[in-house]
């Protein structure tokens, strides 16, 4: 199935046309806009990006992005519907307006020269919403890192449980969650991405069982959702409450990466943590990567790395 | 006493069958109208509860008179001890649990606890339980498995607490833990549904080998007024959300969600505790005693199964 399609490329819009940011208001060409990977250059609000385009923006080739289970779709086990509009019929309007059949991409490819499991959710698919789908897609791709001892790169986003599958969407925060117990058990890495918005049971479930955290800045964290906190409280929140900058202050989230830097950033932390994929330049420090990777020490044969140099030291 | 709508005439009946059996002096033939009643009264609560929708169901499993997890721990268990605090930051009194037997052998039992009073349900914020009850709970899961006791959780919880304070200390964060500490957990589980299932916070809780509900409870992935006003983008759907959203334990045990539906005494938990109590003694029992055989290896393995098949019917390529 192609990812890229016509319509991704049309969004990025000829040049000299303008984007308005949604934050700050400001106007800027679209085509600058486009190039700083939707970051608005006035103030540097983060807008959402799509599945396509983070793909994009995170592998060496999305090209040669090898996808897992891409035809899965729900048969809508509860039979839903709201005002003689059935589920299958609602989805339709979201596949027709983005393109996707479900909200998850998930598959294979390189990162900074890593080989790595990557799952992508895009909030444009119902709020990203997770549902069977969501939740099949996520465990076949950590059972896929598991039994290719590969790391596992989630960019994580949702809006809560997808209501029109009732506890079959709850019980996918089990599911994943039982994947990700036997992919930790087997010593492998998981760094979860958090973008605007990550909450409820996705963050109550896989988007948190990481070993390594990295959000977006200004993305919305949490489980409770601001406007059901407000009505229950009866008080409005702090603006920044539930950000990525919130959350990091409260031990929640590792790093909060600005979306120029986040390729390099999960390349390092991939280096870091398995060996994987150190910055090939030349031929020789190519066929040096390969042997670490193929080593049977696993991670613990990771070369050295220079230590004046902390962890997300550029972030 | 909390009366439902669809309780009255039952309560009415009960109440006039009460007061012929205390009354001496009735004229006439005493003992044949009280079988009268009792037989109108079983009638009648047959028919009303079959007639139930959904909604009345939500109804039920919320009652404010239901036992809630204290009150099954003391009527089915002996030697409960109630351990406190998360050993992080404190004790959250909506999650109760402790070592305990039940008919002589160890156990470690966790419950969400909802309060009886309005004092009650204050200092245990109405059962929405913090991160530090969840903690708590994981930290008791751990010890169980330690010590080599199942585990028996009784879930009912509206949901997990919905306050900043409890976004702050990792709500989600204690939930998603609890998670992947019950999919791996070497002793047996049985998690039982005794009231509300509401949303993450009950399946922090809701990870085990066996899942079984009490007849007259609900199990959801959010409250039928929240799905409402997501999906009716107005929470007064919420009797049509509560259909739709498939909540009774028959609609679980169809999607393969539910293992076991455990009868309550006629008019539901709340008239008796002592039947209802030992109606889930029973089941209890039975299930520990089916589980305590298995290896341990292939029971934790049979557990990642049962999850990791939820939903595969759900699902199918196009
Ligand atoms: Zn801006």
């Amino acid at each position: 199935m192609k990812i890229f399609g016509r319509r991704d490329r049309e969004r990025r819009g000829p040049e000299g046309l303008w984007h308005t940011c949604r934050e700050c208001g400001e106007m800027a060409y679209e085509r600058e806009f486009e190039m700083a990977h939707k970051v608005c250059p006035k103030c540097g609000f983060h807008e959402r990006l799509s599945a396509p385009e983070r793909i994009a923006l995170l592998l060496d080739d999305p090209e040669a992005f090898v996808q897992i289970a891409p035809r899965l779709a729900t048969t809508d086990p509860l039979k839903f519907e709201r005002d003689g509009l059935t589920y299958p019929e609602h989805l339709a309007r979201y596949q027709q307006s983005s393109g996707l059949i479900e909200a998850v991409i998930c598959g294979k490819g390189r990162l900074d020269g890593a080989e790595i499991c990557l799952a992508v959710i895009d909030f444009r698919f119902l709020g990203a919403s997770m549902g069977a789908v969501v939740g099949e897609k996520i465990t076949l791709t950590v059972e896929a890192a598991m039994e290719a001892r590969l790391p596992l790169v989630i960019v994580n986003c949702s809006g809560g449980a997808r209501m029109q599958e009732g506890m079959l969407s709850l019980m996918q925060m089990a599911k994943t969650s039982a994947a990700l117990r036997r992919f930790h058990d087997a010593g492998l890495l998981y760094i979860s991405v958090m973008t605007d918005p990550t909450l409820a049971g996705v963050t109550a479930s896989f988007a948190s069982l990481a070993d390594v955290i990295v959000a977006e800045p200004g993305a919305t964290i949490g489980f409770t959702g601001r406007r059901l906190i407000e009505q229950i409280v009866k008080q409005k929140l702090p603006e920044d409450a539930q950000s990525a900058e919130f959350m990091q202050e409260h031990g929640m989230v590792d790093l909060v990466s600005p979306r120029r830097a986040l390729k390099d950033l999960l390349g390092r932390l991939l280096n870091l943590y398995t060996g994987a994929g150190a910055p090939v330049d030349s031929p020789a420090e190519e066929a040096e990567a390969a042997s670490v990777e193929e080593s049977p020490e696993g991670p613990e044969a990771a070369p050295k790395v220079d230590e004046s140099q902390p962890a997300g030291g550029q972030v | 006493m909390a009366t439902l709508e669809f309780e009255r005439e039952l309560v009415k009946l009960r109440e006039d069958l009460e007061e012929i059996r205390e009354d001496r002096g009735f004229k006439g033939d005493r003992e044949a109208r009280i079988s009268e009643l009792e037989f109108e009264l079983k009638a009648r609560t047959t028919r009303v509860f079959a007639e139930l929708t959904p909604w009345d169901k939500v109804q039920l499993a919320r009652h404010p008179d239901r036992p809630h997890a204290l009150d099954f721990i003391d009527l089915i268990l002996t030697d409960f001890v109630e351990m406190h605090g998360d050993r992080h930051f404190g004790d959250d009194p909506a999650v109760v649990g402790g070592p305990a037997k039940l008919a002589g052998q160890r156990v470690m039992v966790i419950g969400h606890q909802k309060g009886r009073d309005t004092r009650e349900n204050v200092r245990r914020n109405f059962g929405m339980a913090s991160p530090e009850g969840f903690r708590k709970a994981r930290r008791l899961m751990v010890q169980a498995e330690k010590f080599g006791m199942p585990v028996v959780t009784l879930l009912d919880i509206p949901g997990a607490s919905p306050v900043l304070e409890a976004e702050e200390r990792g709500q989600a964060w204690a939930i998603a833990d609890n998670l992947l500490e019950m999919a791996g957990l070497r002793v047996p589980i049985v998690v039982v549904v005794i009231g509300e299932g509401g949303s993450g916070g009950a399946l922090a809780l809701g990870i085990g080998d066996r899942i079984l509900m009490l007849e007259h409870t609900v199990y959801s992935v959010a409250s039928p007024e929240g799905a409402a006003s997501i999906v009716w983008r107005d929470h007064k759907f919420a009797p049509e959300a509560a259909a739709a959203l498939k909540l009774t334990p028959p609609d679980l045990i169809e999607l393969g969600i539910v293992d076991r539906i455990v009868p309550e005494p006629p008019g539901g938990a709340h008239i008796d505790f002592d039947a209802a109590a030992e109606l889930l003694v029973g089941a209890l029992e039975d299930e520990l005693a089916a589980l305590a055989g298995r290896d341990i290896d292939a029971l934790v393995a049979a557990r990642y199964e049962k999850f990791r098949s939820m939903g595969r019917g759900a699902v199918a390529p196009v």
